[in-house]
This record gives C-alpha cells, structure tokens and sequence, in this order.
C-alpha cells in the first residue's frame, strides 16, 4: 500500500523557514496567514503498514526534533 | 534508418535557417530525419557552434611557453612547476540562470567543474563573475542574485570545491539579461593531463554517472540562440536541475581512473548533451562512435531516441575504454557509487550512429556535426547614436568630495561583497593563502611552497565606452590584481558575453573587444588558453552592456610572501606606483551621477602598465612592501579608502590627480618603508591615525567609511 | 598516536583533518564501508555533506558499516572528534546528545570565529591555551545546536560571534564521560598560518596528549 509520511519540526523549536514564508505571503498579497511550518513529505509503498512507526523512529524523522504522522493512502 | 523525415518547416523551429538545411541536405545528399534534425540544430546552434564568433576568436593569440594545453579541449592548461599543471577556464551559464537563477547558476558551477576533471584535474577552485540589474529598484534583480548566490553556494560548498574569489556588478542592461560566468582551476600531475579524442576502433564507449531524463531538452543551446521575449516561462521545463553529491562522486571516481591509467579518452556532457560529447570525442579522434539508446539508463520512461541523445542530465561523463578494463573500471565505479555502462563503441569510419535494437535510426558523418556548420563574418558598424541610456542617478553632481566618497563606497558597485561571499566556503582544501577581501587576487598554496594567484575581471561599462580600450583595460586590471599579490601571469580565459552578434552595433562592440584583449594579451605576454562566448544576451530594451570577462592565472615563488591590500603599520609610507591618467568617462562616479557610458578612455602605454605591474610584484615579493592594491573602480580616492577599512587604520596624503577618476590596470597605491615606496614612485602620504585624510580634498574617519562600505551591499542581499 | 579519520561519499574534509592531525600523529582514512578501525586511538568524523545531507544531515551517514564500529570504540571509551558534519552524524547516531538545525539566517555561513572554551577538562581541550579565546573558522548551513536536556557544553562562540542561532551559543558539546566531542567550527582549518590562525591546533594536540598520558599511566 502507499503511504505518506509528513514529518514537521516540534512545536516550540524555531523554525526560521516557515516564518520567512510567513512573512513572504503578505508581501505577495496574501493576508491572514498565520502559523506556518515548513516540513517533509514522504511517499512510500510498503507491504506492511505496521512497520511505518518504527521506520519514522529509526530514519525519517528525527524524534528530538521532529514530529511525524502516518497517512496511509488505502485507495490504491 | 528512422521512417519519418522532417515536415518543411521543423528545421526553422528548431533554429536553423533555410540556408542551413539546405546546406544540410546537400551534405547529407538527403533530408535528415527528425532524430538527426534535432541532433543537428543543436550542434548548428551558436552556443554549440561559435557561428559568429569562431573566427574573431582566432585573433587571440594562444601560444606561450607555460602551456600545456591550448583552446580546443575541455579547458586550457599552463604548466606551474614542480611536474604540475593547472588546468583553467571560465564559462557562462546566463539564460538558464534568468529563467531558474538557483538551478542556472548551480549547473553552471557543475559544468565547469566537469570541463576541468575532464582533463584530468583535481578541480581546487572557483570563482564567480556575476551581472545583474540595479538592486536598489528592482526586485526581480535581488531575486536573481539571492537565488545565483545561494545556487553557487550549494553547489560548489557541497562538491567541496572553495569558491575563493569573483566579482559582482550592477547596471540597468542586465535587468533582463543577467550574467552568471563560472571560472574553475584544476591542479593535476602533468601526465595525467588526458585529451577528448576518441580512439581505438573496437574500444568501448561507457557513460558515467547520473541517469538521463529530459533535463534540458533543447535547454542551453536553444536558450543560448535567441532572444529572451516575453514567452520564456514555458522554457522553464527546459531548465536543467543539479546533484552536487552525484557531482563528488563523479569527480574521485574520475580522477582515481585516471590514476589508475584506465582510460583512453574521457569528455563531459553539457549542452547537447551525448550528441555533442560523442561528435567531438570522434572528430578529435578522426574515427566514428556508434551508441546504442537502449543501453543508456534512463530516468524517465518512453524517451525518444532524439530526447535520449539530447538530453542535457547533469553529472554524467563519457568514456572510451580498452574491453580489456572495461571489468576493472566498472570496479572503481561502483566503489564510488557511480552508476557506469557501456553504451556504444568505437568505429573506424568517422560518423555518429545512433541505434536502438539494433536499428539504425540516426547516421551523420562527423565532419557534418562539426567542421560543416557555417561560420559568419561579423559586419560590424561603429554606432552613430549612444546604445545605452543614462543609469538612475543617485548624486547631484554637487556634493563635497567627502560625502562623495561615502556614496561611492555605499554603493552596490563598491561596497564590500561580504554579504555574498560568507555565503560560500573558500578554504576547503587547506590551500587558500589569501581569503576574499585579504588581496586583489585569491592565492592557493601549492605543495613546494609556491603558490597559484587567480583573479577574474570585467568592466562592461568601459567597454561601452570604448569597446577596444575597454576590454584591453580588463586584462590590464586583471593582471595587476596579480602582480598585487607577487604573482606572475600564466594564461587567460575569457567569457565574452554580448547581445544580438547579428546587429552592426553589437558586432562591432564584440570585434573592437576582441582586438583590446588580444592586444593587451600581446603586450603582457599572456596567452588564452580557452574560453567561451555568450551572444544574444539582449532583450527588446537592448542589449547588456558588452561585457568580456577575463580571468588570469598565475604564480608566485614563495606562498608566505604573498601581497595584501590593508595598510599595515603607522608610519608606513603610502606610495603612487605606474602611470594614471584618470578621467571620468566610464567611471562609478559617472554612473552614479546618471551620466549614460560615453568615450573615449584613456589610452594605455603598454610598457609603462608591464613596468608598474613588474615593480610591484618584485616589490611584494621580496617584502619589501607591506601592501599594494591596484586603482581600479573609483579611482585613487576608493583605492585608499579600501586600504585603510581593511587595515583599520587611518593615513594622510596628497593626491597628485583627480581622486574619482579611474585609468585600471596599470597605477597602484603600496605601503612599506620609506625607502621601498619611494624606489617605485612618488611618495604620496603616511600610514596612521584615524582618519582619510587627502589634503586640501577630504578627511573622512575610518569609521564612517566602514560603515557605508558594509552597508552598501548588505542592505539587499 | 593514530587517527582514524571517517571517510564518507561526499566528504569533503577528511583530507584536511587527516593533514591537521598528521602534525601531531600518525592518521589513516576510515572507508565507509569498512568496520575495520585499522587499531586507532582516535577517530575523527570530519567536514562536508555525507550522503549529500538527504533526508537530514547526518541521518544517513549513521547507517554505515564503519559507525557501527564507531559507536562500539565510543561504548569502550574510545575518543571520537566529531567535526561540523561529523557533529551532526554523531548527534543523529545518540552518540551526542541534542540535534543540529537549520541556521537562524536559512543561509550558508563562512566565518572566522571566536570561541570560549568552556570545559578544559575533557582530551579535546587539556592543551588549549587557557583564558584565551580560540580563532577558528566556520562554514555550514545547519549549525544551530539545540537540546531539551542539560549538555556538557565545551566550546561556546564568543559574545557576537555565534554564527546560527545555537542556544547558549554552544558550538561544541561532548558526552557526559567526556570521551566523544562534537563541534561545528573546523579546528581543521586553523593549524597552518600560511592559511590563518593555529588556534585550532591545540584540540588535535589536547588528543595526542591525552593519549601519551593514557599509555604513560597504564
């Protein structure tokens, strides 16, 4: 199955690139725009699903700094 | 052979007149087919072909006792000592750099890294000539920079190749038009220097490297060939993407081939990718390749046999190999993580065949991929109008001299280039002995103790004054960043970048310029080695100022003794060394004052600018000047004040002539004892206290010329 | 004295870091691949982009065969350097604690700095010069030390001279036995005054000491 992983920096540690797009979009024209991050997406097809939390553990987030989330696409 | 031939009007999309196709046909004694076609309009285009400037460029004199090798390869090459040589070359990435200014100017840094490791060097630095349109109005042109910075920066950091020097310039003809020219040295053992020619009918042909895709499909060449219009956005797919990582491997597993002595030829892929690689490596060689398309590993699935032999993927080399090593290079390649696989072979009749199953379906003699491509005369016609409007002024004109020189040096032309340069590592590789900002020139040691000096230069304002004074004027400026620092000229590259070849303005401009750098390139002793030209750099506001750039190489026996620009001692002497006859035409001065570029320039003796440049290269080089910088932008008055901020320290002079005039290449301000200055020319003031002071001029504080010369760049990057 | 400098696809400083060590002992290169340490007293994890810095720099580069010995020579006490790149492996393989991010500027930094040596008494900062600030360049885009938990902070950037954001301008930390060190600045680059300041090599001469002291002990 394909799974999508998005991993983005922990509340609380600084994320320079998010507010420097935060403070981009109004300069384009865009108002409202609050709380951005900027993080990762990884697609993946995996035979087994159950192995995905320990793969973001172990390689494709950094748990100290990054949280992650699982999005399994059942569709395909 | 490929059922389908041409439809009547395929070649003049692909950029080829009617006059070439036809020349084609008859060449061929048949119409091409649309695989060949393609081939064709790429290596017929003026970036592949130098149509109009191939033969101008034979005016510029190449031989000299230090080469090793000459234009015609990969890169030029002087000898430097000790079993060396130092491989060299500048070229230009300009119209991808306008449409994806990060991924221009970042495969802009991997080509020429190729061209350099493609001779067999160890690629050991680089430098970046940069042109864009004015900071301070317009958006797009701080874009463009931020983005070629960081692009550079990415590439050339991650490779681990130290970018030790450049320059920056900023005028409204760039607006549309910016430039991106990369220079890259490479050092290698004189006989591990390899050449491109293919050889040995029956040896294998491998492909190195990263996979190809539809990077660039008709990327470069075809940008390189035309205007840039309005429409230039569906280009963007064009634009090639670059993997400095894939870049490093390719670099060490090359070099250790080399070392190992495996190969027969090796030659990188840029524009046009296998069709221009594998045409040269046969033509140089006098035989034929054949390549199957099948064998090449693809990244995308479904590529034509056209888009696979066009494809312009970065990071991939070409390699003929004895099928005896064939199994010993594929070791050494997969240690390295480098994908390699052999995709064709040696022929002896000299032709290009490209198949797929077997099948034949592209078939074109060399000589019609390379020598048949027509080559134009220039008709070049000295303009009776001025070709470039007045710049936005930012002086009145009227302002005391002191306040001047605080504009000048806060201005983006002059101001410290800090805030570009920490952007990118000069000292991986432990041989940089003079940092940007230390000296006039970047200095790398070299393992006996000597070093290697490099500069690169361009002044196309100058040059739109007086396109002949102008470009001479470059390599004058060059040079004498050189002998700022002990060091003595060895070769030349240049990048000559101009509009529209085919206008009589331009042509002009390009064949005045031609002539000035040939004839300072005589004067000085200094022959060019190889470079590159960049046309069609014009859009439907005109074209950018004509801008050759040149970058020299050279040597200084003894790295310890090399030269810096800082006074550094109170009490030290500050002398006036060559000749200066400094005017205003051309001037940063004249720019910021909104006056349009207008000549003539002073004329140069050439024996007088080789004299001041030999006294203060014996001069830093026996120690006995404690500095020397050369007067170049912004004239005597810029000179001291950039001597002073670097050293911290005040001084008190006199000044002989005008202080914002500029005359570059052949007049030096140096600092040392007594003595010492006054044996190379008049002594013009002291060393110390806390302040500029040029009598009866200015007196400004070190302080404030600081703070506007840090600020002046800072404030847009 | 024997190094074992780390060698990575997309190394770029291992060639220094071997020549800055070669001046105070002997140095070979570690293949990636390989987890032979070839008997090393000593290994350094040097400079540039490991593994092209995918995924996160530093995340792949801990798979490597030659880590796992590495992380078993750190388990027994081993001393490991660990240099800018070699700082952020060493951080992602749980040998340091915390993570390296992005600069505070979102750019490459190149920068001759001063650091303050805040723990003399680990093998890396024994010879440094007391009470005197340490000139070293340094030249990254992800320098910016951070960590939830109390750290051994050994090196600091100097009032205004932290480069990336780091909090408490730490520059460089090592692990609580003290034997596995990790900074940002490149003391690589600070050994040969023909090319800048010799203030960087006190921490490879701090290593070769500690060592001849070890063996005069034993």
């Amino acid at each position: 199955m394909r799974a999508r992983v998005l991993v983005r920096p922990k509340a609380g540690i600084l994320d320079p690139q998010g507010q420097a797009v935060e403070r981009a979009l109004p300069a384009l024209g865009f108002s409202g725009v609050a709380n951005v991050h900027i993080g990762r997406l990884i697609e993946l097809d995996v035979e087994d699903p159950g192995q995905l939390p320990r793969m973001c553990e172990q390689l494709l987030a950094n748990p100290l700094i990054e949280e992650y989330e699982i999005v399994e696409d059942t569709s395909r | 052979m490929s059922a389908s031939t041409s439809s009547p009007s395929r070649h003049r999309q692909l950029g080829l007149t009617d006059e070439e196709h036809a020349l084609i046909v008859e060449r061929l004694g048949r119409e091409p087919n649309n695989t060949e076609l393609a081939m064709l309009s790429l290596m017929w285009s003026e970036h592949c072909a130098y149509k109009h400037s191939r033969r101008l460029l034979r005016r510029l004199p190449t031989r000299g006792e230090h080469v090793v090798l000459g234009p015609g390869e990969n890169a030029g090459a002087v000898a430097v000592g000790d079993g060396l040589a130092l491989a060299f070359k500048v070229e230009s990435h300009n119209h991808p750099s306008a449409v994806e200014p990060f991924q221009g100017a970042a495969t802009g840094v991997g080509g020429i890294l190729r061209d350099v490791f493609a001779v067999g060097a160890r690629p050991i630095a680089v430098l970046d000539s940069l042109r864009f349109g004015e900071p301070a109005r317009s958006p797009r042109s701080r874009y463009l920079l931020e983005r070629a910075v960081a692009g550079i920066g990415h590439y050339g950091n991650s490779v681990g190749v130290p970018t030790v020097g450049g320059e920056l310039q900023f005028d409204p003809s760039y607006e549309q038009n910016c430039l991106v020219n990369v220079m890259c040295l490479g050092l290698a053992p004189r006989r591990r220097l390899i050449r491109s020619a293919a050889a040995g009918p029956g040896n294998v042909l491998m492909l190195l490297g990263a996979l190809t895709g539809r990077d660039g499909i008709g990327g470069a060449s075809v940008l390189a060939s035309a205007e840039l219009g309005e429409a230039d956005e569906h280009k963007r797919p064009s634009v090639q993407i670059g993997d400095p990582f894939t870049e490093k491997k390719l670099i060490e597993c090359c070099l250790e081939l080399l070392e190992r002595d495996l190969l027969v030829a090796l030659q990188d892929l840029g524009a046009a990718g296998l069709t221009s690689s594998a045409s040269e490596m046969a033509a140089k060689g006098g035989v034929g390749l054949d390549i199957d398309v099948c064998r090449v590993p693809l990244r995308e699935p479904g590529m034509a046999p056209f888009e696979i032999m066009i494809s312009e993927s970065q990071e991939r080399m070409l390699c003929v190999v004895a099928p005896e090593r064939v199994a010993s290079v594929m070791d050494v390649c997969e240690r390295w993580e480098v994908p390699a696989t052999p995709i064709g072979s040696v022929t002896e009749e000299p032709r290009l065949r490209v198949l797929r199953r077997g099948t034949v379906v592209a078939e074109l003699p060399t000589a019609v991929l390379i020598d048949a491509c027509p080559l134009y005369d220039l008709h070049p016609i000295q303009p009776a109008l001025p070709i470039y409007g007045p710049p936005p002024a930012e002086l009145r004109g009227d302002e005391p001299p002191a306040e001047t020189l605080l504009a000048l040096l806060g201005s983006a032309g002059l101001a410290s280039r800090r805030p570009v340069f920490e952007q990118y590592d000069p000292i991986v590789g432990s041989r940089t002995v003079r940092r940007p900002e230390q000296a006039d020139a970047a200095v790398l040691a070299l393992p006996d103790g000597s070093a290697l000096a490099v500069a690169i230069d361009g002044n196309g304002r100058r040059v739109a004054c007086d396109p002949r004074q102008g470009a001479a004027d470059a390599v004058y400026e060059c040079a004498a960043n050189l002998a700022c620092v002990g060091a003595e000229p060895l070769g030349l590259t240049n990048c000559l970048n101009f509009g529209n070849p085919e206008k009589p303005h331009v042509a002009w401009q390009l064949s005045e310029a031609v002539e000035g750098i040939a004839e300072a390139c005589e004067a000085l002793g200094i022959p060019v080695v190889g470079g590159n030209v960049s046309l069609y750099n014009e859009s439907p506001a005109g074209p950018i100022l004509p801008t050759p750039i040149v970058g020299i190489v050279g040597r200084l026996p003894d790295a310890a003794a090399a030269g810096r620009l800082a006074f550094a001692r109170e009490g030290d002497a500050i002398g006036l060394v060559g000749r200066f006859a400094p005017s205003a035409a051309g001037s940063e001065l004249a720019k910021l004052r909104g006056q349009p570029p207008a000549g003539p320039l002073p004329v140069k003796e050439s024996q007088a600018v080789r004299d001041a440049q030999a006294k203060v290269r014996d001069g830093i080089r026996s120690r006995a000047l404690h500095s020397a910088h050369d007067i170049a932008e912004g004239g005597l008055a810029v000179a001291l004040a950039e001597c002073c901020v670097a050293g911290r320290v005040g001084a008190r002079v006199h000044a002989p002539v005008e202080v914002f005039g500029e005359d570059p290449g052949g007049a030096f301000v140096v600092s040392g004892p007594r003595e010492a200055v006054a044996a190379l020319g008049p002594v013009i003031g002291t060393v110390g206290g806390e302040e500029l002071r040029i009598e009866g001029v200015l007196s400004v504080a070190v302080s404030a010329l600081a703070a506007a010369w840090e600020r002046g760049l800072a404030r847009f990057v | 004295m024997k190094f074992g400098v780390v060698r990575f696809p997309g190394s770029c400083d291992e060639l220094d870091a071997l020549a800055a060590a070669r001046r105070v002992g002997e140095a070979v290169l570690l293949w990636h691949a390989e987890r032979d340490l070839q008997g090393v007293d000593a290994v350094i994890i040097p400079g540039g982009f490991s593994y092209g810095d995918y995924l996160r720099a530093g995340a792949i580069a801990r798979f490597a065969p030659v880590m796992e010995a590495v992380a078993e020579f750190a388990r027994d006490g081993g001393l490991v350097l660990g240099i800018c790149n070699g700082f952020q492996v060493l951080c992602e393989a749980r040998l340091l604690p915390g993570a390296l991010l992005p600069n505070t500027s979102l750019r490459f930094v190149f920068r001759q700095v001063e650091l303050e040596v805040a723990d003399a008494d680990t093998p890396f900062t024994c010879a440094c010069p007391p009470d005197r600030r340490l000139s070293i360049p340094v030249k990254h885009t992800t320098g910016r030390y951070f960590s939830p938990e109390p750290v051994r902070v050994v090196l600091r950037y100097a009032p205004g001279h932290n480069p990336n954001g780091s909090q408490d301008d730490i520059a460089g930390v090592c692990n609580e036995a003290g034997n596995v060190f990790g900074l940002m600045p490149h003391p690589e680059h600070a050994v040969d005054p023909l090319t800048g300041s010799t203030d960087g090599l006190s921490i490879f001469a701090s290593i070769a000491q500690g060592h001849v002291r070890q063996h005069v002990l034993a």
